[in-house]
């Protein structure tokens, strides 16, 4: 089966339609599959749901689907930093459903895996908590929280190979993998495709079982905070 | 003297342990790790890594590499990376021996308010939520008081909460306190504060 397409509107033929429910890696702009995300502006699909930890910035990443207002609800842990977002969302033109940021990736973890829903901790007694099912477990309280079951996942990957096979590097693993698992459909973006073989069957973060159709490209990779010391400290 | 930043976060890296897996919230508790000294503590970032170094030089930053604040930063030799999925598996598991975090309100039985403040500008709870539910020891470092003066520890919070019951200690410019049955212990007075002066800037009980 061939996975590898031409171009990110290539890979992404036949898979959009209004309405759907989208699950993108990436924390803050680390990670992001920025050449997706593009190709979907330029899809004018709408009304789109997306799940992703943050909500890019204003102009770069998600920000570009919020300026256009393709964009009808976010899935989000953290949406600071977009004034866009902001804007549309306090005067209501856009819903936002916040999920605590592990809640979000076991969802989208238990998704890929079949599970339907899952207890946790997390958020009971708060607003997250609010009209879910609470079961008690060991005399601890735990509310029930349900598995996402993406529509279309988007993701970044540092390496893949033509069967699918992918490695990341360092941080921007973040919530690809997830992602990636969640989705009926899973189109990666690489910066390299590598030969058969070239990738250490052991050192494989995600298997290709996962991935459906892998674009290469060249990615911008915009840092969001650069934070520095100096040599003098060292 | 009350205490400043720099001195609450020294003061909060007292109570990490050798061999401890940590992860600290953004502003005050980022500058523990300043102070953490000869202990062997291993700093978790949310965002999918175990062992997080120090900012980088400049030229050498990666944008592959960030903090949970979305700071550039550098890995040490003993680091590891792994998925939000893993990690939030780690923190909910149990298996961070604390977090180190800021707070707007903190209640005297421990319940904690830092992801919002209604109508105003809602950013999200980001991994805080978690953090709180799964963590072992959860210290809270923040000033006493806020800009009006009023104490923001109390008796109950009023902003929308993080988590119930999840405080262990709080630590302010002001002393040391242990989330106990029936309010707050003074554990510890900052230099040449008072008690008294700590119980006419604080709501909740002190026992």
């Amino acid at each position: 089966m061939q996975k590898v397409y031409e171009s990110a509107t290539a890979a992404l033929d036949g898979l959009l339609r209004d309405d759907m429910l989208i699950a993108a890696g990436g924390f803050g702009l680390c990670g992001i599959p920025e050449l997706l995300i593009d190709a979907i502006v330029d899809s004018g699909v709408k009304n789109l749901t997306v799940a992703s930890n943050n909500a890019g910035v204003d102009g770069f990443g998600l920000g570009k689907l919020l300026d256009t207002k393709q964009i009808k609800k976010m899935m989000s842990s953290y949406v600071g930093e977009n004034a866009e977002f902001m804007r549309q969302y306090l005067s209501g033109e856009l819903e936002l459903e916040f999920n605590p940021q592990g809640t979000l990736a076991e969802r989208m973890r238990a998704g890929g895996a079949g599970i339907a829903g899952f207890y946790t901790k997390t958020g009971y007694g708060t607003q997250i908590g609010e009209g879910k099912e609470v079961k008690v477990f060991n005399g601890e309280h735990y509310i029930l929280e349900e598995g996402i079951f993406a529509d279309l996942a988007i993701v970044k990957a540092w390496k893949a190979d033509d069967t699918g096979n992918l490695v990341f590097r360092k941080t921007a693993r973040n919530f690809n993998p997830p992602a990636a698992m969640c989705g009926k459909v899973c189109v990666v973006e690489v910066e390299e495709i590598v030969e058969r073989g070239a990738l250490d069957p052991d050192q494989i973060h995600l298997p290709g079982i996962y991935v459906h159709r892998i674009i290469q490209g060249d990615h911008e990779k915009r840092i969001e905070k650069v934070t520095t010391r100096s040599r003098e400290d060292a | 003297m009350p205490w400043d930043r720099n001195q609450m976060a020294a003061r909060a890296a007292d109570e990490l342990e050798d061999g401890w897996y940590v992860n600290l919230g953004i502003g005050i508790p980022t500058l523990v790790a300043n102070y953490v000294g000869d202990k062997d503590i291993t700093l978790q970032s949310e965002n999918g890594m175990l062992g997080m170094g120090p900012f980088p030089y400049e030229g050498e930053e990666d944008p592959d590499l960030i903090n949970a604040g979305k700071q550039t930063i550098t890995e040490l030799n003993r680091t590891s990376y792994f998925d939000s999925a893993m990690s939030f598996g780690m923190i909910r598991g149990g298996k961070i021996a604390a977090a180190i975090l800021g707070a707007m309100e903190v209640a005297e039985n421990g319940d904690l308010a830092n992801w919002m403040i209604p109508g105003k500008l809602v950013k999200g709870m980001g991994g805080a939520m978690d953090l709180v539910a799964g963590v072992e020891k959860v210290v809270v470092v923040m000033d006493h008081t806020n800009k009006a003066g009023e104490s923001k520890l109390l008796k109950e919070c009023t902003l929308p909460l993080t988590g119930t019951g999840v405080v262990d200690r709080i630590i302010t410019d002001l002393g040391v306190f242990d989330v106990v049955e029936g309010g707050l212990k003074l554990v510890e007075c900052a230099p040449d504060v008072t008690e008294d002066e700590i119980r006419s800037k604080t709501e909740a009980t002190l026992v």
